[in-house]
């Protein structure tokens, strides 16, 4: 019994921090190369996710719905950095905050104008809609499995893409030292609306997939940006190792906080007390993990730049 | 409120000359781009108009206003608050509505365990929003930039989340007050006029303490700190220090405020917190004005009676918003006071940002 709840959390613990990184991998490349706060980013998931889901309706396909949600997100949001986000980047971190957030607000209610106050519910493809069973006596949901698996997929991708291309080695210097980068000859501007739309392709992507998981709605860009934000800065903002890490660290203590928390203090303090505490604790944990690294690192574990 | 050693008002020149870029930009002589000298006869203006509110709402039989009223100005003492880190201390705080709620909370919990008086209530908010605020400033002053924005905001979210769970007091539905604090002075708060009349008071004597703060040697240094830290640091200054003692003070303003927020729906609830508050004050700080004494106020106006305003005609209203919003920090970065402020020639002495 408890190896199953152990197994189950850490699969849900993985697929959790897995969607938290592809959020975070965008973000802590705005956040690196361009010494950019960007609250946006959270919009970014809610308007992927509705284009997901809108596409997929229309379309009838899940696999059509994500490609096609994937590419206009990426074109909505180059056109967003050309148009708005590039004036922000000689301001202050206040005025990237507030612009930013004004970008957020207008997310918000342009989303709640064109698809209603409504949430929207995805059912998984038909083909991973049931369970599996990974062996005999314990299943688990095949649409998180294949989540977890894209996850992985495309964290291998980052990962070659950013240490063997030549395109990863003009995002890393711009990461350490813009302005060496640029003296050095890297389009960075041009490189860095490249990256702001993959972002936000990573982001639809990870709306798109939690889609069926859990409901696409306004709103749903706030609670997960802010857990994107502390992802990158335990990991160190700027480094895609360090979301990596972040992503998971925050994904599996948030999950064991939630779940093997109460659990563990009813085992030590048998009583109501026990599970009372767990439950205030446990939404606290992260944040407290997040106080706990800047106190001793107060740049992140891994920061980007020199 | 202000440390003895620091408010020996106006400053000696001498502590921040070496801040100062040129000293032959200045029109008067003595006088330091890091002075907020007050027109009296324009304040006394504003408190005229902010005295006559409520006989004239009265009169046009709008009373129901003067509730709202009395928000804005509660709105405006917690925006001031975060002017002082913000405007003056250049510290970027995302989580200054935990410590409105905080204040909200513990005038909430105070008042429903029986002791009503506001004598006790609100200093005691007071005095919690600022030790809060003194143990998170220690923490998260040790980073910088981004750095500092997240971890004010990731304290903000533990505590929100901590309300949301305490379910002793109401947990997410929030904690309701037995009615409004007991101020004695032949006031009486249920009043919505009193109310009002209170709150005023409160910020005037806010206001002019933060005055007489920001001309002092601590608001000079605090100024200079925003300016270029490193080289107050050089200087000498315990830099750290400064910034923690203006954070904690700003904390405490907030509490201040959260009480009488508290006080004025007779209502507490864990949204007070949300980060979504903290970027609505900011939001308040930059419409009227970043770094300006009346900035808070002005912004607290223009944003509570915008929102009432545009509610009215449509629910997206958080859109115009929004659009307003990035036009101000597009075209307007020194806010909408800021605009006005640049043909007021007590400002116009004030040179460019000195360089490093």
């Amino acid at each position: 019994m408890n190896a199953v709840l152990l197994v189950e959390q850490s699969l849900n613990g993985l697929q959790f921090g897995l969607m938290l990184f592809l959020l975070a991998a965008g973000l802590t490349l705005v956040f690196g190369i361009m010494d950019m706060v960007n609250l946006a980013h959270g919009s970014l998931y809610m308007v992927g996710a509705y284009l997901v889901a809108t596409a997929t309706l229309a379309s009838g396909s899940f696999w059509l719905g994500l490609g096609v949600g994937m590419l206009a997100t990426a074109a909505l949001a180059a056109l967003l950095e050309v148009g708005l986000l590039r004036h922000f980047y000689e301001r202050d971190h206040l005025a990237q905050v507030l612009g930013t957030f004004a970008v957020l607000l207008m997310a918000n209610e342009g989303v709640r104008m064109v698809w209603g106050s409504q949430a929207i519910s995805l059912n998984p493809p038909e083909a991973l809609a049931g369970p599996v069973e990974l062996w005999p006596g314990f299943s688990y949901s095949a649409y998180r499995l294949f989540i977890i698996a894209v996850g992985l997929v495309v964290a291998a991708l980052l990962y070659l893409l950013v240490t063997r291309t030549r395109l990863g080695m003009q995002v890393r210097a711009g990461a350490s030292n813009r302005d060496m980068a640029l003296a050095m000859g890297v389009p960075v501007r041009r490189l860095f609306t490249g990256v702001f739309a993959l972002g936000a392709a990573l982001c639809a992507l990870a709306g798109g997939l939690l889609g069926p998981l859990l409901a696409v709605q306004v709103g749903m860009g706030e609670q997960i940006l802010i857990l994107a934000f502390v992802v990158i800065v335990i990991g160190g903002i700027g480094s895609m190792r360090g979301a990596f890490l972040g992503a998971l660290l925050v994904g599996g203590v948030d999950t064991a906080g939630r779940t093997l928390l109460p659990t563990a203090l009813q085992w030590l303090w048998p009583g109501e007390a026990a599970a009372n505490a767990g439950a205030t604790v446990a939404p606290i944990l992260i944040y407290l993990l997040m106080a706990a690294v800047l106190f001793f690192k107060p740049r992140g574990l891994f920061p980007a730049h020199g | 409120m202000v440390d003895p050693a620091c408010s020996v008002a106006p400053a000696a020149p001498s502590t921040v000359a070496p801040v100062v870029p040129a000293a032959a930009t200045f029109t008067a002589p003595g006088r330091s781009p890091l002075d907020h000298p007050m027109s009296l006869r324009w304040a006394g203006a504003l408190l005229l108009f902010l005295l006559l509110i409520p006989p004239v709402l009265q009169a046009l039989g709008d009373d129901f206003y003067v509730g709202v009223a009395s928000r804005v100005l509660v709105f405006a003492l917690a925006a001031t608050s975060l002017n002082l880190i913000l405007g003056y201390g250049g510290m970027v705080s995302f989580g200054h509505a935990a410590f409105v709620g905080v204040g909200a909370y513990t005038a909430g919990i105070l008042m429903n365990s029986g002791f009503m008086s506001a004598w006790v209530t609100w200093p005691l908010a007071f005095a919690v929003g600022g030790v809060l605020a003194l143990a998170i400033g220690a923490l998260s002053l040790r980073t910088q930039g981004v750095y500092f924005i997240m971890i004010t905001l990731a304290f903000a979210q533990m505590l929100y989340y901590l309300m949301v769970s305490l379910k002793a007091f109401g947990g997410d539905d929030g904690l309701s007050l037995p009615g409004r604090a007991e101020l004695g002075l032949g006031l009486d708060l249920a009043n919505d006029n009193h109310f009002y009349y209170t709150v005023l008071a409160v910020l005037v004597l806010v206001l002019l303490g933060l005055h007489r703060l920001v001309n002092a040697r601590f608001g000079h240094a605090l100024q200079a700190i925003r300016e270029n830290e490193p080289r107050m640091r050089a200087l000498g200054y315990d830099v750290q220090r400064f910034k923690l003692l203006a954070f904690a003070l700003a904390g405490a303003l907030a509490g201040l405020a959260g009480a009488l927020l508290a006080n004025q729906g007779s209502f507490v609830s864990p949204s007070l917190m949300q980060w979504s508050q903290s970027g609505m004050l900011m939001v308040m700080v930059i419409l009227g004005g970043v770094g300006r004494l009346f900035g808070g106020l002005a912004g607290a106006a223009l944003f509570l009676v915008a929102e009432e305003v545009l509610s009215a005609y449509t629910v997206h209203w958080q859109f115009g918003l929004g659009l307003v919003l990035l036009l101000v920090v597009l075209r307007a970065p020194t806010g909408l006071v800021g605009l006005w402020g640049r043909v007021d020639p007590a400002h116009r002495a004030k040179g460019p940002k000195s360089p490093p």
